[in-house]
């Protein structure tokens, strides 16, 4: 029998130190998402499937070195399969098993509970493209320096509004709609929205359409900046704000704890 | 923590209908009721993770409505099935939650305490369900809160692990934390808490210490005991003051119900004595708290 001398529970609440408990839930998500392993075939695998493959097989005629072409396309990817379906996913599954409320039952304010999933998300996109970033130099890529600045903007708008619509979704949904759904618009996006063939390529009103696609933006942009080291469009920029801003304000609405 | 005329309505349903319930610092209340009373509801209005239709709430002197944020530090809060990360692993739960608190328990301490130390590497979805109220439990507690909100906090727990939860809570009570628990078990209710609240349907039906609600009325005692099924009783209804009944609700388990006294039971076991049997489990006794919750809420079920 356990007996636990007087004392031992005697109350002294108190909130944590906000930068303690942001670097502790922020650690645990991420850490969470590298160690799950349907989330790395989906954010890791993948992309580096694809990038390898279109660079090395001559499937589509791209211009030399085809690299610099895929490379781009392939980063709009990974930010697209972490920061929207697997972030749904994950926030989906996580309601299930209660993790929200549980969370939401302890002295994390909400603003930071968003902070911490915030955070977790860019360390998890920051570790793709690093993976990505060096398997496509050492396939020969050549990014245009002065694009990289760009590129990263983009990056970080990109994953916050990708990031908005996987709320969305994996707020309001029971998990294994989200699931199907998240990986059906994942697949969608990447064969008809502007990533695996560039808007430019696609009939006239589908081109249109493509190009104020969250993915489609993202790509475009991305090509933009890295290819021919230029300033993206604003267009660009204004496309990833609209639905990243309007993702959040319904999502504000319709995410629901459990 | 003070509620007064609590309403919840969900659509066209009441769940909560004008309830009230007092805790006081320092004491363990519980909630009873059967399912779909209104124990959780009442419950999640108190965390601040519902809203109310009508009647007031403080908690702590707080409205959990309005100032969830001041509130959430001073509470622990074990929710109805628990809560984490489908994979992340039971020490790295509890240790994201203890680091939302200022002056925390150790994790690994309470990991020890709970009978979670083997089970310390292995992700949420993997733990029994028993190991994961446990760990449900270790994050309520480890913030060092003022009050803990326990929702039926030994469904799924084997009798040992339910012993230990009893344990804890008599330390919670002891150190002068204010427990609200809502239940099923009777005997969890009679075992722990200072005033137990009975509730259906959203209202309260009944109220007192266990001692109180069980208390006997002089006429209403019960003598019960086993023996062979089917024994004629006629001989012994005759050698019974006026108004004691005997039944035999069940074969071989008798019950005599009436005023109970020294005579009736010499009565009851000479009797025996002349059928040549032997009464087993003789018991003279209050009522349970389960006899009360029947009486009052019904056998049938929801």
């Amino acid at each position: 029998m356990t007996t636990f001398p007087a004392g031992t529970f005697a109350p002294a609440p108190g909130r944590g130190r906000v930068g303690r408990m942001l670097a502790t839930h922020a650690r645990t998500e991420a850490v969470l998402t590298l160690r799950n392993s349907e989330q790395i075939l989906l954010t890791l695998l993948i992309p580096l499937a694809l990038l390898v493959g279109l660079t090395l097989l001559t499937i589509f005629s791209l211009p030399e070195p085809r690299v610099d072409s895929v490379a781009p396309r392939i980063f709009a990817l990974a930010v697209m399969s972490s920061a929207f379906t697997g972030q749904a996913i994950a926030l989906g599954f996580d309601r299930r098993y209660g993790v929200v409320k549980r969370l939401a039952a302890t002295a994390l304010p909400r603003w930071l509970l968003l902070a911490g999933r915030t955070s977790a998300a860019f360390v998890v996109v920051a570790v793709q493209l690093v993976v990505l970033g060096v398997v496509a130099a050492a396939l020969g890529w050549s990014p245009s320096a002065t694009g990289i600045v760009w590129a990263v903007l983009l990056v970080v708008l990109g994953t916050l509004s990708f990031g908005a619509l996987g709320v969305l979704l994996g707020g309001a949904l029971k998990a294994e709609i989200v699931l199907a759904l998240a990986n059906l618009v994942w697949f969608v996006l990447l064969l008809a929205g502007g990533i695996a063939v560039p808007a430019s390529s696609m009939p006239g009103p589908l081109a249109d359409i493509v190009t104020f696609l969250p993915s489609g933006a993202l790509a475009e942009g991305l090509h933009t900046a890295l290819t021919d080291g230029t300033a993206p469009h604003w267009t660009v920029f204004a496309t990833l704000l609209a639905w990243g801003g309007a993702a959040g304000a319904l999502a504000t609405r319709t995410t629901k704890l459990a | 923590m003070d509620v007064s005329g609590l309403v919840k309505r969900f659509g066209p349903t009441t769940a909560v209908d004008g309830l009230s319930l007092r805790l006081d610092q320092g004491t363990v209340l519980a909630l009873l009721g059967p399912n779909g009373a209104g124990k959780t509801t009442t419950v999640e209005i108190c965390e601040g993770f519902l809203r109310r239709d009508a009647g007031s709430v403080r908690v702590l002197g707080l409205d959990p409505a309005t100032s969830g944020d001041r509130l959430r530090p001073r509470v622990g809060v074990m929710p109805q099935g628990g809560g984490a990360y489908p994979g992340v692993r039971a020490e790295e739960m509890l240790t994201l939650v203890a680091a939302c608190a200022a002056n925390p328990l150790s994790p690994a301490w309470l990991l020890d305490v709970l009978g979670l130390e083997s089970a310390r590497r292995t992700p949420y979805k993997r733990l029994s369900g028993g190991q994961q109220q446990r760990l449900s439990l270790a994050c309520a507690l480890v913030g060092r809160p003022e009050l803990v909100f326990l929702d039926e906090p030994t469904a799924g727990l084997d009798p040992q692990a339910r012993r230990l939860v009893w344990e804890l809570v008599a330390a919670l009570r002891a150190d002068g934390v204010s427990v609200l628990l809502t239940t099923h078990v009777m005997e969890e209710a009679e075992e722990l808490a200072d005033h137990v609240v009975i509730i259906d349907k959203g209202r309260v039906v009944a109220e007192g210490s266990p001692r109180q609600l069980t208390a006997e009325q002089p006429d209403a005692a019960r003598l019960r005991f086993r023996a062979t099924p089917g024994l004629d009783t006629s001989e012994l209804c005759a050698a019974l003051p006026n108004g004691c009944r005997i039944d035999e609700p069940s074969p071989g388990a008798y019950q005599l119900s009436g005023r109970v006294d020294p005579q009736v039971v010499s009565a009851v076991t000479a009797w025996c004595a002349r059928q040549g049997v032997l009464a087993e489990e003789l018991h003279v006794g209050r009522r349970s708290l389960e006899d009360v919750f029947l009486e009052l809420t019904g056998r049938e079920l929801r």
